[in-house]
């Protein structure tokens, strides 16, 4: 298959990106190198451009029925504005996907969805749609910029109308950027403060460059998918196809908190009511390697030389100075206990840690 | 990008500069930059044996895990320990300071025709 493009496919081979194929799309995996680019969202500001990811829109008196049918947060909880982290759940109550879901008005919301995941995620919400409301794949309609780091507001201020200091963390607002029609969402996947910018693909280019050059002074880089991996691995958030997938339910991935087995029937709740009540089988872990060397995805984890579980992302850790992993164990296990990760011919002692690895001084 | 004359490459982009029956390995700057930021470097034990194209370490960067392989047999007489506490020294200076190994080329043994200079950035060219 092809792979897709972004509308600023062309701004990424000015800035010589080296691109890689990622969900089905060309994307720019690092510009400066994925080290300076972690540590300029940490510190300073990065861009990344996400316009790879999926948006689907649910419109009609039923939009609200539709989405809390088939994700397992409960969305009647948003106000007009509000966005909210979710799951897409299969009827055995596992992740068909992880998304965004956003309240545009009383009979609107927005889907943000991975972007291999797009076109199951709309078969999937539409197989599922006895209520009969609207579903849209919007994809095409959106480019999305991410503007992340502790300098992102900052930049961001005087090039918005709205006083976007005012947009708490997961809330959006539509109006504009440097004159460019805009959703400014203060979301993000960095562990960072910031906003998602989405805008019409046409708009993207001048809003990318311009962007750029406004933030330059304050630190602002382009970065690209490796950072926003190493970034997102620090903040311990989830990646779909690695923490995540069909065979994961919300709680032993720690995600019981989007789990609202309270709001009433969703798919998959009824699975996920009974296994409340069940002991954990597997339960995510963080690593921290306590000898030279890297936990990689699928690495085995051991416990006295038997095997326990699996590595599901492994990374240094830029912001941290270690190397870090996010692993299934026993849920027995505890933070403070030792494992080792088998590092092809090497077993490498680790330390169980608290998540998230990293968290950011003050949160917006 | 600047290949020095007096090194020879493989089409695994690693280098060998050949003086004295000894020879000095390391990997290219093309292969460096295809990399990304290097992070982590795994070497061999000084006295280990390798046959030419033998794995004799592997090179990490942020995303991946590269295998190294050795161009010429030989004994491993030396590792670069800076590269313990500096693995970025792949990255800056990979014809130089970033070397990884040095070998006592095995005596008698008949030794792989390798690509000089021209050579190899002429393949670099055609690589991309």
């Amino acid at each position: 298959m092809d792979l897709q493009r972004t509308p600023l496919f062309a701004a990424h081979r000015q800035l010589r990106a080296r691109m890689a194929p990622f969900g089905g799309w060309e994307m720019p995996i690092e510009y400066s190198g994925i080290l300076a680019e972690h540590m300029a969202v940490r510190r300073q500001a990065g861009l990344f451009d996400v316009s790879h990811m999926g948006e689907i829109t649910v419109h009609g008196p039923k939009a609200l029925d539709l989405v809390q049918h088939v994700c397992c947060n409960d969305a009647a909880r948003l106000k007009i504005g509000q966005a909210q982290y979710s799951g897409l759940m299969t009827e055995s109550g596992t992740f068909v996907d992880d998304l965004l879901v956003h309240k545009v008005t009383d009979t609107e919301y927005l889907l943000v969805v991975n972007a291999g995941n797009q076109s199951a995620d709309f078969e999937h919400i539409q197989q599922h749609n006895p209520m009969r409301a609207e579903v849209h794949n919007a994809g095409p309609e959106f480019a999305q910029l991410a503007l992340q780091g502790p300098r992102a507001l900052e930049i961001l201020k005087p090039l918005t109308p709205f006083p976007a200091a005012t947009i708490p963390y997961y809330w959006f607002t539509r109006d504009s950027v440097l004159g460019i029609p805009a959703w400014i969402a203060r979301t993000g996947y960095t562990g960072e403060d910031g906003f998602e910018i989405y805008c019409a693909p046409s708009d993207a280019e001048t809003l990318w460059f311009g962007l750029l050059e406004k933030g330059r002074a304050a630190g602002l880089i382009p970065c690209g998918l490796g950072a926003r991996n190493t970034l997102r691995l620090e903040a311990a958030m989830p990646l779909y196809g690695h923490e995540i997938d069909l065979h994961t339910i919300p709680r032993e991935a720690r995600l019981g908190w989007i789990c609202k087995l309270s709001k009433g029937d969703f798919l998959g709740s009824a699975v996920l009511k009974q296994a409340q009540a069940q002991p954990l089988k597997r339960l995510l872990y963080g690593l921290r390697m306590l000898e030279p060397g890297i936990a990689r995805d699928g690495y085995p984890v051991l416990h006295n030389g038997q095997a326990i579980g699996q590595v599901t992302s492994g990374a240094p850790a830029p912001a941290l100075g270690a190397n870090i992993a996010l692993a299934w164990l026993p849920p027995e296990f505890k933070s403070g206990q030792e494992v080792e990760v088998q590092v092809r011919q090497r077993s490498l002692r680790a330390g169980i840690v608290e998540l998230p690895f990293y968290r950011r001084a003050h949160a917006a | 990008m600047e290949y020095p004359a007096n090194y020879q490459f493989t089409k695994e982009h690693e280098w060998a500069l050949v003086e004295n029956g000894t020879a000095r390995i390391g990997i290219t700057d093309h292969a460096q930059h295809a990399l990304g930021d290097i992070v982590f470097v795994e070497l061999p034990a000084p006295g280990a044996e390798l046959t030419a194209g033998q794995v004799l370490g592997t090179v990490e960067s942020v995303k991946a895990v590269s295998d190294i392989f050795s161009p010429l047999p030989g004994k491993v007489t030396a590792v670069n320990s800076q590269l313990a506490q500096s693995p970025e020294l792949v990255n800056q200076d990979p014809h130089g300071r970033g070397w990884l190994v040095q070998l006592e080329l095995t005596p008698g043994a008949s030794l792989p025709r390798l690509l000089n200079a021209a050579e190899y950035a002429a393949y670099v060219a055609e690589e991309n």
